[in-house]
């Protein structure tokens, strides 16, 4: 599964909000939106870039994007995970059906039937302006380059 | 606002804290209330090897972790880094205050002095550009290691 490419118009998608609402293709327009897809809720690696990029949350929003991250875990978990860290992003769960968003954007990974590590940018417009991701689940993008994408965005 | 883009690791500098063997000191990135930083500072103590200790303090990461370290640049001013250092790993159940200052007077670190220099904004500036710095290079976490001039979470091969 090959990470969505930038020009891609994001296609329709459906996640949902921790307040049990749904955040859609719709939602990323009029804005710059930074997708973090990370594998699971209080594993390692996935509390640490969270604890990284809460870190650099105001030079990530600086220039008004807005951070959102996913995972496959349902939103009582999610809840639970960043209240846990104290950290401010906001979650958006893949949980049902499965993945079904991550897909969408080529972040599912499919040997471990979870969301892969993955970074995507869209535009104001919805169209994908920058994308990465990791060479394994277990390797944690440095915020470094969400900044580099956001720049060259 | 700091700059996050992408920037390679700094070579190692007269400003560095630096100890051990010979050849090219290893760089480590760590803060003191991490227990694999702990870890990975006993072996690197153990193995003699040469050393570069760099923080990488986020205050997201950790209450303690920015505190610790600069407490221990307020030590390193008194030329106690290095013991500072091994004394925090040593016992990171006591990381607070009243600790830190049993630890000075073990160590011989002249209080008052420590008290002062821990207040002094260019210690917490000093804290905070290594965190943007390890930042930069791509560290992901605590403790990191520079391998060939790039970040790696994973501990590193040392020479034997």
């Amino acid at each position: 599964m090959s990470i969505i490419a930038p020009g891609t118009q994001v296609p329709p998608f459906s996640l949902v909000r921790e307040d049990g609402s749904n955040f859609t293709e719709a939602d990323l327009v009029g804005k710059t939106t930074v997708l973090v897809f990370y594998p699971f809720a209080f594993s390692s690696v996935c509390t640490s870039q969270q604890q990284v990029y809460t870190e650099a949350l105001p030079e990530i929003t600086a220039d008004g994007a807005v951070i959102y991250a996913v995972s496959t875990d349902p939103t009582s978990s999610q809840a639970a995970f960043r209240e846990q860290l104290g950290v401010p992003i906001e979650q958006l769960s893949d949980f049902e059906p499965k993945g079904a968003a991550a897909k969408v954007f080529g972040a599912y990974f499919d040997p471990g039937g979870m969301t892969n590590r993955a970074l995507v940018i869209v535009g104001p417009d919805g169209c994908v302006t920058w994308s990465y991701v990791a060479d394994s689940p277990g390797d944690m993008p440095g915020v470094n380059l969400i900044i580099d994408g956001l720049a060259a965005s | 606002m700091r700059d996050l883009s992408s920037l390679p690791v700094e070579p190692v500098g007269p400003s560095d804290h630096v100890r051990g063997g010979s050849g090219d000191p290893l760089i480590i990135y760590a803060e003191f209330s991490c227990p694999d930083c702990a870890l990975a500072a006993e072996r690197l103590r153990a193995s003699n090897a040469s050393v570069c200790f760099r923080h990488f303090a986020l205050a997201a990461r950790s209450p303690r972790a920015v505190k610790l370290a600069i407490a221990s640049e307020a030590a390193a001013r008194q030329g106690f880094f290095w013991e500072f250092h091994d004394s925090l790993f040593a016992d990171q159940s006591r990381l607070d205050d009243p600790h830190l200052w049993q630890r000075c007077e073990l160590l011989g670190v002249d209080l008052d002095r420590f008290e002062l220099d821990r207040r002094d904004p260019a210690l917490a500036e000093v804290v905070a550009e290594s965190a943007t710095a390890a930042m930069r290079a791509g560290a992901t976490g605590a403790p990191s290691f520079v391998v060939a001039g790039e970040i790696q979470s994973g501990f590193p091969d040392l020479p034997s």
